[in-house]
């Protein structure tokens, strides 16, 4: 891997989320400054600050996108204890030729009491729908009735986990075999206070939400939930961000035909990773789950990849190079070209190859390519860039 | 066999400093953006944070426009391989794969001398270093390959074994082509400082007839020794050489060849060739001397090479089963003690062990790209070798070889369309796969969504055309252009979002007098029923229609079912009993006293129901309504009277 290129996003303060939209051709950053930008892709692929305004009256914490079904709409939540719903409106063609677009705040959601820790719209299928959790321990659930109207929310549902909660999570699966499912984390630090991982499951019946799962060997305080994506399994698969990275499935036991209770789980652990060695801040998957990516209190990004007999391994890591901190690196909306920063990555990895690979090749291959290669005194000593292990096959 | 390094790779981030803490992330199409975020054990905060998002990157080679062509071509063959059917004798199934495996080298090497081209005309060194790489990268996945192929696909068997390794060492190890026309171009090719070189590689690679053709030059100058010139011409020329074609059996030939091997010694003991150097070094080379051989390492390069010269000179009827014991042996003697085998090396020793679990796995470790291990890994399954070689989780190797490189050619704007294929021959995942990475293919324009709806729905997933055609519709819609979102809801079949646009249509209709794209709505056909509102849409349209080509007594017909039908929303009726208003006052008596009774039932009903509604709040335009309601009651009367005196007249 090698960085491709840097954005200079110029918040006022430090970055807490950065999302991208459903097709990865745009995307949003929030920030303490109180502000959320929204960036568009170019064709050759640059970011541009298309929009930047002040959100909250406190630091955002998080910032999603709704499905493009629904339009360009993002949520974001802060500690000003409230979240907000934005809606992208049409300007007129002036804006767009100035590269510009205009959000506008289409509701304030002001029901919790603290600090708004996490927003999440429920998959597609279900509507559009927004949850939030708050450090006081309640999950809510959203609803828009009309897609066209956004300024219509209505609370449908409101959860006490009872813990002060700090992520969620939505099991992406629309089968028809699996209810709504919503996993919720606490960041409790608490060890008495039980297990911080709660799952709840939507019933028709009831048509209310109710625990069906408490991960009760999740005792330490808990900061980022992610289900993946389904790949049309009949289990769930949910990894957990805590003292260290854990990987749960949730196998629904078959259940009467008759019975209309709630779906009991056999809970299995499929991997524990503890080499961040230090508190784990984020999980999240990649598209197709085949790679999970976690960061720590040890200022890396791991990546952890199952190979074809489901063992997993770290097969990558981002980490900060320890150079200090460029606070003023750029202008907002300009693209630092991959400059003096690509190479001191380059020479990095250079040094990397050197050691994993040798001069893989070298000896043997460039004496076959002597003769054909026309230009003289080319050292052909091979410096792949970062070979990473593709795969790991113990 | 040493394993080929696993420790993860680590990507620097610049300017973020790892000693503040936490870094955000998040994985987007290819890519994945790092920024440094909080860390609470840092507060409180001060001093510069980095305020820059970093993406960074896997598969570079994906984004690299000479081995577009690669991954184009490949596909090609693959789509082929996939169509070989099982029921093929085994003996013309055997030819195809071959002749596939020598179209994906075929493929390799094009693209390899491309690269070569590009790398050559390039004055910018960094990209010529870049390509450079590619190159010889290319290049050890081709030497691989044919590897792979001689020992596995085409499964050569004693005797014709070691023609095939010679062919591969010669293929490989080209350079003494080049070096022999200089030498014979040279104007006196005999003193020529490398003619010696030039000779001994040949004989070296077993090529006799040239290194004879080279050896003729020198004769000329030595007049003397002309006689041991001979002798060694027919030393060399006499060498047998296996011939699968013929009727020899390879034991005749093992005789034929033990004899020459002894007069070869022959000569050296008796010391024929003790008046020449460099005649002697050959005899030393023909009974396979191994310190000669060692000698020559500069000639051979590689231990694999030297491998394959000794097992001529050795043991010319190999059987595949002994070769690793030889493979492991001329390495070890090749190679300095100190110096560890590379990657390749360890590749190529295990194919020559038949380990092809090991081969595979060094490949991916080894490589930067799937592209090499997803091809191999497919064409040795198709020729049922991962099951023999007791591999129980063989089909499952090859698709998550094949799902792992086209996932990652889905990250490309345009080669994600190669991947809808090899995700269609992946029989466990490939579908779930492809259904999750094709509907996050951004849709930048109308063509660009119909090709990938084309793609679902030859596949029938109904709910990515769904989606998709939803996306477009909303899209649309947000832009103004009614038409369009109208046609993506109808092909969306949503029946709300129909109901929402058709209500939009009338809004325009009402504000402007006119409708937009007639086209459309006029030929709406059966998805009219899509929604109760699209189907008014449609029906009011018809009656516009109607009355335009003066068809009056049809329109009004059908401008008083819409009401009484309920078709028309209420909040609409005003605006077609107006509608109604031209229609009453013709000359000619359009609406029957029937039909003017049931408009008046309309009117008295709206009236009553707006009553109802309007007595919170006044309505501002109170006064155009009045007049409106008087206009129509007058015309609605005066019909009425026109009808029963009509009705009532006896036709003469």
């Amino acid at each position: 891997m090698f960085v491709a290129r840097s954005i200079a996003a110029d918040h006022k303060d430090l970055i807490h989320d950065v999302s991208y939209d459903f097709h990865g051709r745009r995307m949003a950053t929030c920030s303490s400054d109180q502000s959320v930008k929204v960036w568009d892709k170019n064709e050759s692929g640059e970011w541009h600050c298309t929009s930047s305004w002040k959100t909250h009256s406190g630091s955002v914490w998080r910032v999603k996108w709704a499905h493009p079904e629904f339009g360009q709409v993002l949520a974001s939540c802060s500690f000003d204890r409230t979240a907000v719903v934005w809606e992208e409106i049409v300007g007129d063609s002036g804006d767009k030729q100035r590269g510009q677009s205009h959000w506008i705040k289409r509701t304030t959601l002001v029901d919790s009491r603290t600090s708004v820790t996490d927003v999440k719209f429920a998959p597609k299928h279900m509507g559009l729908m927004l949850t939030t959790c708050s450090a006081d321990g309640v999950v809510r659930i959203y609803e828009a009735p009309d897609v066209m109207n956004l300024s219509q929310w209505s609370l449908q549902h409101e959860i006490s986990s009872k813990l002060s909660c700090s992520c969620i999570s939505w099991s992406p699966s629309s089968s028809r075999a699996h209810s709504p499912l919503i996993a919720v984390g606490s960041d409790d630090s608490n060890t008495i206070s039980g297990g911080k991982v709660q799952v709840y499951e939507y019933s028709e019946n009831t048509r209310k939400y109710a625990k069906v799962e408490t991960l009760m060997t999740v005792t330490d305080a808990v900061h980022d939930i992610a289900f993946a994506p389904s790949l049309g399994r009949s289990f769930h698969v949910l990894a957990v961000a805590t003292k260290d990275v854990r990987i749960f499935k949730l196998v629904p036991l078959r259940k009467e035909t008759t019975s209309t209770g709630p779906t009991k789980f056999e809970v299995q652990i499929v991997a524990q990773f503890d080499s961040h060695n230090s508190q784990v801040w984020r999980v999240s998957w990649n598209i197709t789950s085949t790679l999970l990516a976690s960061s720590g209190d040890d200022g890396c990004v791991r990546l952890w990849k199952a190979n074809y007999m489901d063992n997993w391994k770290c097969t990558g890591i981002l980490k900060g190079d320890g150079s200090p901190a460029n606070g003023a690196s750029g202008q907002a909306g300009i693209i630092n070209p991959v400059g003096s920063a690509a190479l001191t990555a380059q020479s990095a990895l250079n040094v990397l190859a050197g050691r994993r690979l040798g001069s893989f090749i070298t000896k043997n291959s460039c004496q076959i390519v002597q003769c054909k290669l026309m230009y003289a005194h080319t050292n052909l000593k091979i410096n792949i860039k970062n070979m990473s292990p593709l795969i790991n096959f113990n | 066999m040493e394993e080929v390094d696993v420790d993860p790779a680590v990507t620097p981030i610049p300017g973020i400093n790892v000693a503040r803490g936490r870094l955000g992330f998040v994985w987007g199409p290819g890519d994945i953006l790092v920024y440094e975020s909080f860390s609470p054990a840092a507060a409180p905060l001060g001093g510069p944070f980095c305020q820059d998002v970093y993406a960074v990157r896997k598969d570079e080679d994906i984004y690299s426009p000479v081995l577009r062509k690669l991954f184009n071509e490949s596909h090609h063959i693959f789509v082929g391989l996939q169509k070989i059917t099982f029921d093929l004798p085994s003996k013309t199934k055997k030819t195809q794969f071959v002749s596939i495996s020598k179209n994906y080298r075929s493929v390799i090497r094009a693209c390899m001398e491309e690269v070569q081209k590009l790398a050559v005309s390039t004055c910018e060194s960094s990209l010529a270093a870049q390509y450079g790489n590619q190159v010889s990268i290319l290049l050890a996945v081709e030497l691989i390959w044919n590897l792979c192929e001689v020992l596995f696909i085409d499964a050569a068997q004693a005797g014709s074994l070691l023609l095939h390794l010679l062919d591969w060492v010669r293929l490989h190890k080209a350079d003494v082509d080049e070096k022999a026309r200089e030498v014979l171009q040279y104007e006196s090719p005999a003193n020529h400082e490398a003619f010696w070189d030039v000779v001994i590689s040949f004989v070296l690679q077993g090529r006799m007839d040239e290194a004879r053709s080279v050896l003729d030059k020198q004769v000329s100058q030595q007049p003397a020794a002309r006689s041991i010139f001979k002798l060694m011409d027919s030393l060399l020329m006499k060498m047998p050489i296996y011939n699968p074609g013929s009727t020899q059996t390879l034991t005749e030939f093992d005789v034929k060849w033990r004899r020459w091997h002894e007069e070869c010694n022959r000569c050296l003991q008796d010391g024929s060739f003790a008046s020449n150097q460099h005649l002697l070094t050959i005899c030393k080379i023909l009974v396979c001397d191994v310190d000669t051989l060692l000698e020559h390492k500069e000639l051979l390069s590689t231990w694999y090479h030297f491998l394959v010269t000794r097992l001529l000179y050795s043991h010319p009827t190999v059987k595949p089963i002994d070769l690793h014991y030889y493979a492991q042996a001329s390495m070890d003697m090749f190679m300095d003690t100190h110096s560890a085998p590379e990657p390749l090396d360890s590749i190529l020793m295990a194919a020559f062990e038949f380990d092809l679990h090991q081969v595979i796995k060094d490949c991916s470790i080894a490589l930067n790209n799937w592209w090499f291990v997803a091809h191999i890994t497919d064409l040795l399954d198709h020729c049922k070798l991962l099951q023999s070689h007791n591999l129980h989780f063989g089909s499952n190797l090859r698709e998550f070889l094949l799902l792992e490189y086209a996932s990652g050619l889905f990250t490309h704007h345009s080669l994600w369309q190669l991947a809808v294929d090899y995700f269609d021959h992946c029989p466990e995942f490939g579908r779930v796969y492809l259904e999750l990475q094709i509907e996050r293919v951004p849709l930048d324009t109308e063509r660009k969504a119909l090709k990938v709806l084309r793609i679902c729905e030859q596949r029938q997933m109904t709910e990515q055309v769904r989606s998709i055609c939803k996306i477009m519709a909303v899209r649309a819609l947000r832009n103004n252009r009614l038409g369009s979102g109208l046609s993506w809801t109808i092909r969306a079949k949503d029946a709300a979002f129909a109901t929402l646009i058709s209500e939009r249509f009338l809004q325009d209709y009402c504000s402007k007098g006119s409708f937009s794209d007639l086209d459309l709505i006029d030929n709406l056909g059966p998805s009219m029923l899509l929604s109760d509102r699209l189907t008014f849409l449609g029906k009011y349209r018809e009656f516009h229609r109607l009355y335009g080509e003066n068809r009056f007594s049809e329109a009004a017909k059908l401008l008083l079912s819409l009401m009484t039908a309920k078709i028309a929303p209420q909040n609409f009726w005003m605006t077609l009993l107006t509608d109604a208003l031209p229609l009453l006052e013709q000359k000619e008596v359009i609406f029957s006293t029937e039909q003017t009774h049931e408009l008046m039932n309309c009117l008295e009903e709206l009236i009553s129901v707006k009553a109802v509604e309007n007595q919170d709040h006044l309505m501002q335009d109170e006064d155009v309504e009045t007049t409106k309601l008087e206009l129509l009651r007058l015309a609605l009367a005066r019909n009425l009277a026109m009808a029963i005196v009509k009705e009532g007249t006896v036709e003469n």
